[in-house]
């Protein structure tokens, strides 16, 4: 077994450790709370289970805090001091080769050897770092049990009749609550970063115009001898337009077929009909996109290619048009669930406004309700193409790699996700222009369907203010 | 007491009935002479609950006929049984004859969307479509194709919204969002948009309850002048509205209908015990 | 436009009756009333029917997962080739050459193959797995050694698909994968009953492999059961916590406003993008392993809070008023009155929206793929940082495998899959119904 892997066990261990502790504070916190009123639980200002609570945080609530620090900055800490000690000829060199440097060293330690360079400078500097490793496991283990020690028994001692256990027990909840309520801001600044920083050099290697107004994409290979970031071409547009057009195939299936639906089954099905319809229109979106993809590559696409070869036409065998049509599949129970909202909201007296004049029922659908709900439904399509847009499996599996500048559905495109997913998966290179040529795609994508999710919910609120005027 | 002739609705001044409080017959003459609306033992019932007992009631040429009656009692239910906009409401069912001029306005093979170009309807609530002013009046008359030109089409909106008496307020701003107007402006646009499809029946369900008092003063002038050319039926809550613009009143009890007759006669001699706890305030 | 009011009434009469223009075009507008009712149906009868097609297809190419073809070899285990010291030491009977066993085997049935292509081609009749599956058995049955008995194996993969008849004879020997001798030897087996196909637990017990007929799923599956163990140890507290705290506690102002529109549209963002995060922030900044359930379940937990988060706060939202009040009115604290109850009216909501958060997390792949768990691994992994695929990424590494039989073990894996989705939807389903009150 591994040294990184022990020691995650270990951790483990060391985790369940702290938390029998607090279990037994608990049940020590409630006795001594007990006894210091001998059992006249009135006199107590909080209840003895509050004091329990405040035993038990007390005892792990810091442990945990440091060891949730440790073990998320040791690795890099001891990762830099093992660098550190490298003899310089090993160090000055550029980032990227210190970081396979790094993956050498830790490959090494995890048994995989597959390292060729194996010099000894790297395997003194393994043994080094497995050395680091533990000595930081045993101190971490050491710290740890001494801080719950500490606070637990300086918890354990402050408990008295006026303590006022609860108070204390509802803050801390309190501040959980707002923690795990802020996640959110720190999950979407934690995507800014990490897709704004590799982008940056990314953009340091190949100048943003070329990205973005470039027609040639080819990062594997490179164009001419003097390419800028030497390993290929990246200009983005191709990818744009193919991601354009897949997602452009999906709408003009997803759209009609579920604005259709919604409107048949919320103004004239039966209530029969609607229970069966509806959950089985639901079991569409909650089919994984990489069924999807395998019944679009493997199904749809070679009955598409086989089609146009009968009428004479020549289809690429990963066309747009297959991925389009079952991302289109996909998206239709999305449309047609968030039409469905917007026709519901629109209120009934305006269709007996309709009605009343003696309009048929389409009629009254296709010239007082349509305008009416037009807002949400538009809101709607354009949450759908940024779903379109970011859909990832199935063209991954159905669209292929092919970077052509086409707006025929019957060729082969590639989109923007399909080539984040080729260069990040399979062998990378640390800070290759290739590998941050994804971040700077992502980046794209995040802003992108990032505007058009915000465009679409402030469409849709106005709608919805609106309408309940 | 019985002396008392002048018709001052509500007034405590009312004559004693004769008819018991649990007489469940319709007091008065429900016929008139060729009626344009005529129902027959009208049975409604919402699922469980019977919302109207075997009504009989006639509606006359150019005359507003008010229904009036203590909540729940089953006048609006009536009054859309008239031109089916209860066939819109789940688990709604109607029984009984309802004839527009002798035809049966329930019969399967006559079309439903015949039936309410010919009787309209002004709602509770104003509802103007989202649109503008000139679109919510033309809306009615373009679906049925009244207007062969747009200069005919603008003469509908024209002469409709004079009759609302709208057309002074609205006619530079005619390409303004109907929902802009304010409430009384609005329910009078809902009364413009109903009389340009020029039906034969208008039917108002509480059409100044959302209105001010200036308002509603607007729009009771206008139903009065509307009688000219249309029959009206109107349900109103209020006691002192039925008897300012109707010819004929009709008291509704729990889906039964108690009592009918001359608006003047109702509400100075009401026959029935119901009729006049309800007109002295006792309930309602 | 600015008529007189008095010469209003003159111009009624120059319109015609409303009801006779209505019954003119009454069968126009009857029709197309038809016709946009016809419209909604094909939509519906379109939506649905892709269900069917879809699941038809799955389950037409993957029902063959379920079974496998065996071979059965008469096998004499000869006591000098495995242990010629008589000593049954594991370690040297280990070390025979069962491959050669097989082998020799397969060449005793068929005696008259005698070119090297030929014996090729009878030697991949049967799996690559065969010689280990003998292994296997010697050392656990030493007894059997000096003896002859039937031993059972797993068909090749190519074989397999023809003894289920999937391959078509009639085609030319170069365009299909199995060749005439080969056919003529599985049907002179089949003659002598010795092949037969039934369940394939394989694919059960069994990781990846690059050979159809030793790939299963149970690697997969285990590697998605301990990242949706993390997901849900992670996203169903924290989710709970954000929803009590914005439903029940949050003041009006900027930060709750903002917190706000960053849930909706984290709800939005492409599961790639967390993907992305995940790759720059727990593997390239935190330095945690790559390929592990543990850092899976970390990107899936980000995913999912969104879903959790937003069911979580409308079943908080529909546990009325007055049992706050009722609370707050015996004096209990706020946090009282939220944990002790409106937390337990609101729960059947809460588990109905992390279940299917949860679902969301099992069919999830794409974020996957940028934490390396797209390596092809053959053993089960047996904790939360072992190197691991998930079940649908599995069903993406074998989607991309040529074989036919792979064909048939990617929608086998898909399958199995929708098993769960649909297991977990029904039971999501089943907690709305029966637990959840209505007020």
């Amino acid at each position: 077994m591994s040294v990184v892997m022990g020691e995650f066990m270990g951790s483990t261990g060391l985790l369940l450790c702290l938390l029998v502790i607090g279990f037994i504070a608990y049940q020590l916190g409630i006795r001594r709370a007990s006894a210091l009123v001998s059992g006249r639980i009135s006199q107590l200002h909080s209840l003895p289970h509050y004091h329990g609570y405040f035993s038990a945080l007390a005892a792990i609530g810091p442990a945990m805090i440091v060891l949730a620090i440790w073990l998320s900055l040791h690795e890099s800490i001891i990762m830099n001091m093992v660098v550190g000690n490298l003899p310089e000829t090993m160090t000055n060199k550029t980032d990227g080769e210190i970081k396979l440097l790094i993956n050498d060293i830790r490959n090494l330690v995890n048994g995989n050897v597959i390292a060729t360079n194996l010099t000894p400078e790297i395997q003194q500097a393994a043994k080094l770092y497995s050395d680091h490793r533990s000595t930081s496991f045993q101190l971490l283990t050491f710290v740890t049990f001494a801080i719950t020690l500490l606070c637990g028994l300086s918890g354990y001692m402050s408990l008295s009749k006026e303590k006022r256990a609860r108070n204390a027990v509802e803050r801390f909840m309190m501040f959980f609550l707002i923690a795990s309520s802020t996640l959110a801001i720190f999950t979407t600044v934690g995507i800014v970063f990490s897709v704004l920083y590799e982008s940056i050099s990314f953009f340091g290697k190949v100048p943003f115009t070329e990205f973005v107004f470039g027609t040639q994409w080819s990062p594997q290979t490179a164009l001419r001898a003097d390419q800028v970031g030497s390993s290929g071409a990246f200009g983005a547009i191709p990818l744009f337009v193919g991601t354009l057009l897949i997602s452009f195939i999906a709408l003009t299936v997803a759209v009609p077929i579920g604005l259709l639906s919604a409107v048949y089954l919320s103004e004239y099905a039966t209530e029969k009909t609607r229970s069966i319809a509806k959950p089985l229109l639901e079991i569409l979106a909650g089919i994984p996109t990489v069924v999807y993809g395998f019944f679009a590559a493997l199904t749809v696409a070679p009955m598409i290619r086989n089609f146009g070869t009968s009428i004479g036409l020549d289809v690429a065998s990963e066309s747009a048009l297959a991925a389009g049509l079952v991302m289109g599949v996909m998206i239709i129970p999305f449309v047609s669930s968030l039409s469905d909202d917007v026709i519901n909201a629109v209120p009934q007296s305006m269709r007996d406004g309709a009605l009343a004049l003696g309009a048929t029922q389409s009629e009254t659908i296709r010239k007082v309700v349509f305008p009416a709900a037009l807002p949400g439904i538009v809101g709607g399509i354009l949450l759908a193409a940024s779903r379109a847009i970011g859909e990832t499996m199935i063209v991954v599996m159905a669209a292929g790699l092919a970077a052509n500048l086409t707006l025929n559905p019957l060729d082969a495109v590639t989109t923007v996700t399909v080539q984040i997913v080729t260069l990040l998966t399979g062998d990378q290179e640390f800070d290759s222009a290739k590998t941050l040529a994804a971040f700077a795609l992502g980046l794209m994508l995040f802003l992108t369907t990032l505007v058009l999710n915000v465009i679409a919910l402030h469409i849709v609120r106005r709608y919805r203010e609106e309408l309940e005027v | 007491m019985e002396n008392n002739q002048q018709a001052a609705p509500a007034s405590p001044s009312i004559p004693s009935s004769q008819i018991p409080r649990d007489h469940r017959e319709t007091v008065g003459d429900y016929t008139v002479e060729s009626p344009r609306m005529s129902a027959r033992d009208v049975n409604v019932h919402y699922g469980d609950k019977h919302a109207i007992k075997g009504v009989n009631l006639d509606l006359g040429r150019n005359e507003v006929l008010a229904m009036i009656g203590p909540s729940g009692c089953g006048k609006s239910t009536f009054l859309r049984c008239l031109n089916r906009m209860n066939d819109t409401v789940k688990d709604c069912k109607v029984t009984g004859d309802i004839t527009l001029d002798n035809k049966n306005i329930y019969d399967k093979k006559l079309d439903v969307v015949e039936l309410r170009a010919q009787v309209g309807m002004v709602f509770q609530k104003p509802n103007p479509f989202p649109k503008s002013i000139y679109e919510n009046v033309a809306w009615g008359a373009r679906i049925h194709g009244l207007a062969n030109t747009n200069a005919e089409l603008d003469e509908i909106v024209e002469t409709s919204l004079q009759k609302a008496g709208l057309w002074n307020e609205v006619k530079d701003r005619l390409d303004a969002q109907g929902t802009g107007l304010s409430g009384g402006q609005q329910q009078r646009l809902c009364i413009a948009r109903t009389i340009a499809i020029n039906p034969e029946v208008i039917l108002m369900d509480e059409p100044c309850s959302a209105l001010d008092p200036i308002a509603t003063a607007i729009v009771e002038d206008l139903i009065d002048e509307l009688r000219e050319q249309f029959t009206i039926a109107i349900v109103t809550h209020s006691m002192h509205q039925a008897a300012r613009v109707s010819q004929r009143t009709a008291y509704f009890h729990l889906g039964d209908l108690i009592e009918i007759g001359a608006t003047n006669d109702i509400f100075t001699r009401p026959r029935h015990e119901l009729t006049e706890d309800y007109i002295s305030g006792r309930f309602g | 436009m600015t008529e007189d009011n008095s010469t209003l009434s003159p111009n009624i009469p120059k319109r015609p009756r409303t009801i006779d223009v209505v019954r003119k075009n009454i069968n126009k507008r009857n029709a197309a009333e038809r016709r946009f009712q016809l419209y909604g149906k094909v939509a519906i009868a379109l939506a649905i029917s892709f269900v069917f097609i879809l699941f038809f297809d799955i389950i037409n190419k993957g029902k063959g997962a379920f079974v496998q073809s065996y071979i059965a070899l008469d096998i004499y285990l000869d006591e000098q080739q495995i242990d010629p010291d008589g000593t049954r030491d594991p370690a040297v009977i280990a070390d025979a050459n069962y491959f050669g066993i097989i082998r020799s085997n397969l060449r005793e049935m068929f005696p008259e193959v005698s070119s090297r292509q030929e014996r090729r081609n009878l030697y991949s009749l049967v799996s690559s797995g065969a010689s280990y599956q003998l292994a296997d058995l010697v050392r656990e049955h030493p007894e059997y050694i000096g003896n002859t008995f039937r031993l059972w194996v797993p068909a090749d993969d190519d074989i397999d698909m023809l003894i289920k008849g999937y391959i078509d004879r009639n085609i030319p020997e170069d365009d299909r994968r199995i060749k005439d001798n080969q056919i003529a030897w599985i049907d002179k087996l089949n003659e002598e009953g010795r092949v037969k196909t039934q369940f394939n637990t394989t694919f059960f017990t069994a990781g990846d492999s690059r050979d159809a007929e030793l790939a299963g799923i149970l690697g997969a599956l285990s590697g998605s059961f301990f990242t949706l163990i993390v997901t849900l140890l992670l996203s169903f507290p924290i989710g709970v916590a954000a929803a009590i705290y914005l439903e029940e506690f949050a003041p009006q102002n900027r930060l709750t406003d903002i917190i706000e529109v960053n849930i909706n549209n984290l709800a939005a963002v492409p599961s790639i993008v967390f993907g992305l995060l995940g790759l720059a922030v727990f593997i390239n900044f935190f330095a945690l392993p790559r390929s592990a359930p543990l850092v899976g379940g970390l990107v899936l937990t980000l995913m999912t809070l969104p879903t959790i988060i937003i069911s979580s706060r409308a079943a908080l939202k529909s546990v009325p008023p007055a049992i706050r009040e009722a609370a707050i009115g015996l004096g209990a604290s706020k946090m009282q009155m939220v944990f002790n109850h409106v937390l337990p009216l609101a729960l059947p909501g809460m588990l109905t929206g992390t279940i299917i958060g949860m679902a969301q997390a099992l069919g999830e792949t794409a974020p996957l793929l940028m934490i390396g768990m797209v390596a092809f691994i053959v053993d089960v992994p047996s904790s939360f940082t072992d190197p691991s695929t998930v079940l649908p990424v599995q069903i993406f590494l074998w989607a991309d495998s040529p074989e036919r039989a792979f064909v048939e073990k990617t929608s086998g894996a898909i399958m199995v899959l929708l098993a769960f989705l649909i297991t977990m939807n029904a039971v999501a389903v089943f907690i709305r119904k029966k637990l959840e009150r209505r007020w």
